[in-house]
């Protein structure tokens, strides 16, 4: 058991840095396609040479972060099988599809367009080439929309039903998986933070210039594009954010109450704006998980069900079976002790339909179907051994969030001073301090985006599929020194890669286009 | 559709895939000539310029036959993508490395140099083939695995495939297996001196060292491909004697002599494919080779090996053939019936894959229109 939990371990690590990597370059991806599409269509209106070298310069470094994103995101769909075989299998059924419908809607047009984007500039004419640049950017969303439609499904399970006969669950509704609520609301929530994320690269290398004295009208003709671009990305980004408290105060309950680090639930809760988490606090203990805090009255219950005298349960609350039902009612149901019953009984059910297949014997396996599909909905917790294993990390969880959320906060502070300032003429970039201020945003907004992805996916621990599977039933049957091995190789080539393109951008920005600077 | 039909529209579209990733490899057989030239040289340049402009289709290519297999054949994925972890993993990383090489390689400020990034490419270019050769030959030769679904409800082990403890290496190592890996190789740098020919079409040194280059490497691939198909068609291997299905008893088997030459005698078009393609290959290797200046190998070639790439799947998947044995416990061997995803699954994937058609038109008609200016 231990060893099977350092595999755990070392899985989830690996594919945790593999996805952080990931997350790096993605989001920069998306927005830089955005504001590049909007540079090219102003230059195709115009024909003004300024745009056309404003596109092609922001063009060049979307491209050297495009093939980092497209190294870090090969690793990310094969490790579902490498590492996470038997979850290939146990939902493969579901969630091979949206990986498949990536590969072919997505990858295909990216990989086509982004050819024309860059090689096509003097071989197809300028509407071809603009309509090139979009579909580039379109290929770069509908990726996201898939993958986010497979990251809501284990987050969200729908649209399917366990088939004893094959050990798996199978799919019997595909509009479930692809509509689900989770997954559109992630999608827009992903994709926005990108728009966000590229619009503070680009006013903050566009600050860079304006602080060196150098490409000044450059400059402030992309500032004012990536204003925009970020100001409604943020506003969207938050909007579809609250959207996202909202479905996780229901469908993922204890991922809310480790986000809060709320232990007790209350009727009106309060909202940890600030806070420091006592590390000795135990679930059981009567102590206050914090050691200071600031907060904001019955703010928690206002963000997860839109009413300031809601109730919001606890970890502890959950626990013992109390939680919010789909409609935001307060309803007692089995505490977490009688799931692991129930789901350990729905284990021995599947054994019996086991073995009285391998009999043939029909009648047994009817009763033991028909067991296992009154207990199957807890059928996850049958793999814990404790209500406690149900718990995710709530430090990670709690600091993550509020990162994300302070951050995200600033981010719609920096993008309304920015659209409002460039209105005004735009005295304020002239600034030395807000110079600062703008590449710095740069650091923080990648912070933001990381933080709200392990949210997210730390919050969901331990299951890898809401309530139906554990990491630790999920992974591959290979030694953990050979997990390790593999962590430490992907840890050193994408590090050294990460900065071969740190420093070619770099140079790119300090050189890369001194010849035809206006 | 029935189930099974569907099932064998998902393996002919895997095995679609497959071959046209098998003659995509070109580009990794180009990279295993620039570690020859010099990096500042014109050679260096043009064949950066040539393969640099599609590497990106072979590794979307990849990447789609993957989510393909995962999404119609999940149980394979799940039992050879998780047992032979390191054949997979130097794949991958094989792939990183090339993702970034033909962005970086010429980029003032790389950090590791030029060099580096063709060492990374030629890496990709020869490992990335050898081991893809190695990954399909498995589907013939065996691997050594078992799987008990049972295992699901084993709190203290609950994984259902096993495999050998050497997780990969001993099929990278198995000689039959790198037969197939060397005969991708050749056959990679063969068509990539063909693509060159084709795209640099002026008769000089670049040209004429590029056709001497298929004439050498197409000797040597010939040789590995001849000793494949002589081990295939006189191994024995699996029929499946009772094709169990998804949900029921499981797959019984029994070895039968022969078995491939017999899959390639009783399906006619596997035969005619198999027959065509050689002749294509050779026709466009040969004229490639010996013409003056004959600049359309690679369209002949290029559909000659996607036609026995075709013919070698269907021998391996089709007529009642585990398209993985398993050497550990031959009823664990892997077919297109025990292992696939549900029918409403493949359902709904073969809609989707009727966009397949349009993806192909526009790649098609957005090279036309970059070639036509370029010629």
């Amino acid at each position: 058991m231990d060893d099977l939990m350092t595999v755990v371990d070392w899985s989830r690590w690996q594919f945790a840095l593999t996805a952080m990597y990931h997350w790096l370059f993605v989001p920069l991806t998306l927005g830089l396609s955005v504001i590049v599409g909007i540079m090219e269509t102003i230059y195709y209106r115009t024909r003004s040479p300024k745009w056309l070298r404003t596109t092609k310069f922001w063009m060049t470094l979307f491209g050297i972060n495009f093939a980092m994103g497209v190294a870090t995101g090969i690793i990310l769909e094969f490790e579902f099988g490498t590492n996470w075989s038997n979850y290939s299998w146990f939902v493969g059924d579901i969630f091979g599809a949206p990986l498949a419908i990536e590969g072919l809607l997505a990858f295909f047009m990216e990989a086509t367009f982004i050819a024309v984007m860059f090689f096509g500039w003097k071989k197809v004419s300028p509407g071809f080439h603009l309509a090139s640049t979009w579909l580039t950017a379109l290929g770069a969303s509908i990726s996201a929309l898939w993958i986010l439609i497979a990251n809501a499904w284990m987050q969200y399970p729908v649209g399917m039903e366990f088939d004893p006969g094959q050990m798996r669950n199978v799919m019997d509704n595909f509009w479930d998986v692809v509509l689900s609520p989770v997954a559109i609301n992630k999608f827009f929530h992903a994709v926005f933070d990108g728009w966000v994320l590229g619009a503070v690269f680009v006013c903050g290398v566009s600050s860079w210039y304006l602080m060196k004295q150098r490409r000044r009208e450059f400059a402030l003709d992309s500032i004012r594009i990536a204003g925009w671009v970020g100001l409604v990305g943020i506003i969207f980004t938050i909007w579809t954010g609250d959207g996202s408290a909202v479905q996780v105060a229901r469908v993922q309950p204890m991922k809310l109450a480790a986000m809060e680090g709320l232990y007790d639930g209350k009727v009106g809760q309060d909202l940890v704006g600030f806070g420091i988490l006592d590390p000795s606090k135990q679930r059981a203990d009567d102590s206050d998980p914090f050691l200071f805090e600031i907060s904001i009255p019955k703010g928690l219950s206002l963000l997860a069900n839109h009413d300031a005298d809601s109730f919001v349960p606890g970890i502890n609350d959950l626990i013992n079976g109390i939680r919010l039902t789909p409609e935001g009612d307060t309803v007692r149901t089995d505490s977490y002790a009688q799931r692991i019953i129930i789901g350990k009984r729905a284990h021995e059910a599947l054994r019996e339909f086991d073995n009285a297949m391998a009999k043939g014997d029909t009648a047994a396996m009817a009763a033991a179907r028909e067991n296992l599909k009154k207990d199957y909905r807890y059928f996850g917790y049958g793999y814990l051994d404790s209500p406690e294993e149900a718990i995710p990390p709530v430090g990670v969880t709690f600091y993550s969030f509020r990162i994300m959320v302070m951050a995200g906060g600033y981010l719609l502070l920096f993008f309304i001073i920015a659209v409002v300032s460039m209105a005004r003429g735009g005295k304020l970039w002239e600034r030395r301090w807000w110079q600062w201020v703008a590449m710095l945003s740069i650091v923080v907004v990648w912070i933001c985006s990381e933080a709200g992805w392990v949210t997210a996916e730390v919050g969901r621990q331990p299951w890898i599929i809401e309530g139906l599977m554990p990491a630790k039933a999920a992974i591959s049957a290979i030694s953990s020194s050979t997990v390790q091995l593999t962590f430490w190789m992907f840890a050193a080539v994408f590090t050294a890669l990460l900065v071969a393109e740190i420093t070619i951008m770099a140079h790119q920005i300090r050189n890369g286009s001194d010849h035809d600077e206006y | 559709m029935e189930l099974e039909s569907l099932q064998i529209y998902w393996w002919l579209l895997i095995s679609v895939l497959g071959a046209l990733l098998v003659f995509l490899l070109f580009v990794q057989g180009g990279q295993t000539f620039l570690l020859g030239v010099s990096n500042s040289s014109e050679a260096s340049r043009r064949m950066i310029n040539s393969f640099g402009h599609k590497w990106e289709l072979t590794f979307t290519t990849l990447v789609v036959f993957g989510g393909a297999f995962f999404a119609s054949f999940p149980l394979f994925y799940s039992t050879s993508f998780g047992g032979a972890y390191w054949l997979w993993m130097l794949i991958l990383i094989s792939f990183v490395l090339q993702a970034v090489s033909y962005e970086f390689r010429a980029k003032k400020g790389n950090v590791f140099g030029t060099r580096t990034y063709d060492t990374f490419l030629f890496i990709n270019g020869s490992v990335g083939c050898i081991l893809l050769g190695v990954a399909v030959a498995m589907m013939f030769f065996g691997a050594e695995f078992s799987i008990s679904k049972g295992n699901l409800f084993d709190n203290s082990s609950p994984v259902i495939s096993r495999w050998a403890p050497t997780h990969g290496f001993e099929a990278i190592f198995y000689w039959k297996n790198l037969v197939l890996g060397f005969a991708v190789l050749f056959l990679a740098r063969t068509q990539a001196a063909l693509y060159l020919m084709n795209n640099n079409k002026a008769d000089d040194n670049f040209f004429r060292t590029n056709r001497r280059r298929v004439l050498v490497n197409a000797v040597i691939f010939l040789v590995f491909f001849l000793l494949f198909v002589g081990l295939i068609m006189t191994t024995a291997s699996l029929e499946t004697t009772f094709d169990g299905s998804i949900d029921g008893p499981r797959s019984s088997f029994e070895l039968r002599e022969f078995k491939y030459f017999h899959n390639l005698i009783d399906l006619p078009w596997a035969l005619v494919a198999f027959l065509a393609g050689v002749v294509l290959v050779l026709y466009g290797i040969i004229r490639s080779a010996f013409a003056k200046h004959w600049t359309c190998g690679i369209w002949w070639t290029g559909t000659g090996t996607v036609l026995v790439v075709l013919a070698l799947f269907w021998i391996a998947g089709y007529n009642n053939t585990p398209y993985y044995p398993s050497l550990t416990d031959p009823s664990s061997s892997l077919t297109i019936f025990n292992s696939s995803s549900s029918r409403f699954t493949l359902t709904c994937m073969s809609w989707v894959s009727l966009i397949i058609p349009f993806v192909v038109a526009y790649i098609a008609y957005a090279w036309y229109a970059m070639d036509r200016k370029h010629d």
